[in-house]
């Protein structure tokens, strides 16, 4: 375990110094492909020779230095100099001779971020792009989440990374009038990432996935600490992490928020969540993020005090339904309204659903679907709601949990006829 | 860089937009082009109507009536602009009047010096 602490430190360090590298490299020259290129092996290296022989004094110059040998040797193997490698040896000889302070390197990454999620890039591309270049993945890495083969998702990398370079996509954070806009594609290219290592992994605890995504997060509330929405993201993250232990029980299943034993959740991450979910509202006006958090700071509140607050839930809801108009909301407002007012008044409010056609093969809108009427006594149309949401899961864990639903509600004496 | 500004033109939406206003929104926006830096004032197209396409075919001639492609947005016109990047060539697309009744595509111009790179 101390083995594991020690190589993801490791690990973190390098891909600190990487993302910051590229940033750079890729701000000058507008070269993202060429600046990995020009680090990457030396990256590989640093992910494998650090963990063993520890983190060098500066690895900043660590890595800038195997990346020089490394193109030495390229060079002077083809005997001949493109104009794009000559640049970039130039930029690293300016950042070798400044790689004494480390402060002295500005922090660029925040610029590439807003090149990766600008609004001339396929949105499908935004975060597998931040993945990639911030925090060194590998198209195979990265592949395997997003559910295309490694040989795909590099043809797309690649694509994409040419695309900014030629396309003239600019490095650089966007205006303050244009900066809500453009800070939420990349707000929501990291939740992205978040909510694929959350949902990958079944069993004990998060992907390594939801790890990154949360360090994206607070690298960007570092960068951009007047931004209500980052910090709003960062606490959202960090909420439904701390209760990463409590998702699944012993053998596997699902459990529901409402029965997670709460003296399993972290407490540090709850404290984290909640002081910058403070900062973000104080900060002015609510953006969806914020929102989110804010819910999931209601329910933690309400698990831990005993004291109900689904009033408060409902009406959290109903400012994120006027931000996002999501048919997700209406679905996640009904189920929190029929605590507060049973489950008819919630399936009356599920009604404008019922005939809209992305929610056919949601799996969440047919397991609340059966929980509602479940809960209202219809056990013949709940059963056939679980039955569909059981044939939408994919997740071992939760499929557990709705097969035990539908067979208790089979079961049930009182409604055998 | 250099970005060549593509006008294409629902012809439809044109003709039915207030075409004393068009045109006077259409003059600010070609002084403001003449006096930006690198830029010059475009050309307007004839209408689609007037279009005729020509391909040659092995060492045969086709000349056919109307526009490449027959779609609802025809070409209609061009302008440049110079701008350290796309978004700043995105602004002149949205300054330019006719992106309220089609689309501007944007595509930078091939650098001699560099020539086509990947």
């Amino acid at each position: 375990m101390a083995l594991d602490d020690a190589h993801r430190a490791a690990e973190r360090v390098a891909r600190e110094s990487y993302g910051r590298l590229i940033a750079l490299l890729a701000g000058r020259t507008h070269d993202v492909a060429g600046a990995e290129d020009a680090l990457g092996d030396a990256f590989a290296a640093a992910l494998r020779t650090w963990p063993a022989d520890g983190v060098p004094g500066n690895p900043d110059a660590w890595l800038l230095t195997a990346a020089r040998r490394r193109q030495t040797d390229v060079i002077r193997r083809r005997q001949v100099r493109t104009a794009a490698e000559e640049q970039v040896k130039l930029i690293v000889n300016e950042i070798e001779a400044m790689a004494d302070q480390r402060d002295a390197i500005p922090d660029r990454r925040l610029a590439l971020m807003f090149a990766c999620a600008h609004p001339a890039i396929d949105p499908a591309m935004r975060t597998p792009l931040i993945l990639q270049t911030i925090l060194g993945l590998t198209a195979e890495d990265i592949a395997s989440a997003f559910l295309v083969s490694p040989a795909t998702m590099g043809q797309r990398l690649v694509r994409a990374k040419t695309r900014i370079r030629d396309a003239g996509i600019p490095f650089r954070v966007p205006d303050q009038e244009e900066l809500p806009e453009r800070l939420a594609a990349v707000l929501d290219a990291i939740y992205a990432a978040y909510t694929k290592g959350w949902n990958e992994v079944s069993g004990d605890g998060i992907s390594e996935l939801a790890d990154e995504a949360i360090w994206l997060g607070e690298l960007t509330v570092s960068l951009l600490p007047d931004e209500p929405e980052a910090k709003g993201l960062l606490a959202l993250m960090l909420y439904t992490t701390a209760r990463r232990a409590t998702r699944y029980d012993a053998a596997g299943t699902f459990v529901p928020l409402e029965r997670q034993d709460t003296n399993l959740w972290e407490r540090p991450l709850i404290a984290r969540a909640e002081h910058h979910l403070n900062q973000a509202n104080a900060a002015g006006p609510s953006g969806r993020y914020q929102i989110e958090a804010a819910i999931q700071s209601a329910h933690v509140a309400r698990r831990l005090t005993g004291v109900a607050n689904w009033a408060a839930v409902v009406a959290l809801y109903d400012h994120l339904f006027a931000l996002t108009g999501s048919p997700v909301v209406i679905l996640n407002r009904a189920v929190a309204r029929a605590e507060l007012d049973g489950p008819h008044a919630a399936l009356a409010d599920l009604a404008p659903l019922e005939s809209d056609k992305r929610m056919f093969a949601y799996q969440p809108y047919w397991a609340a679907r059966g929980h509602l009427l479940s809960l209202a006594g219809d056990t013949a149309s709940a059963a056939q709601a679980l039955t569909v949401a059981i044939g939408l899961t994919t997740d071992k864990a939760e499929k557990g949990y709705l097969s035990a639903r539908l067979a208790s509600l089979q079961g049930d004496p009182r409604t055998q006829t | 860089m250099r970005f060549m500004m593509l006008i294409h033109h629902d012809e439809a939406a044109l003709a039915a937009a207030p075409q004393k206003e068009l045109w006077a929104d259409y003059g600010a926006f070609n002084q403001a082009l003449a006096k930006a830096e690198g830029a010059s004032t475009g050309l307007r197209l004839q209408p689609s109507s007037a279009a005729t396409t020509v391909r040659q075919h092995d060492g045969k001639t086709e000349v056919l009536d109307g526009p490449y492609a027959d779609t609802k947005e025809q070409f209609a016109g061009y302008f440049f602009v110079e701008a350290p990047s796309l978004d700043e060539a995105i602004v002149w697309a949205k300054r330019c009047p006719s992106s309220r009744y089609g689309s501007i595509e944007i595509r930078p111009v091939v650098d001699p010096t560099t020539g086509v790179k990947g």
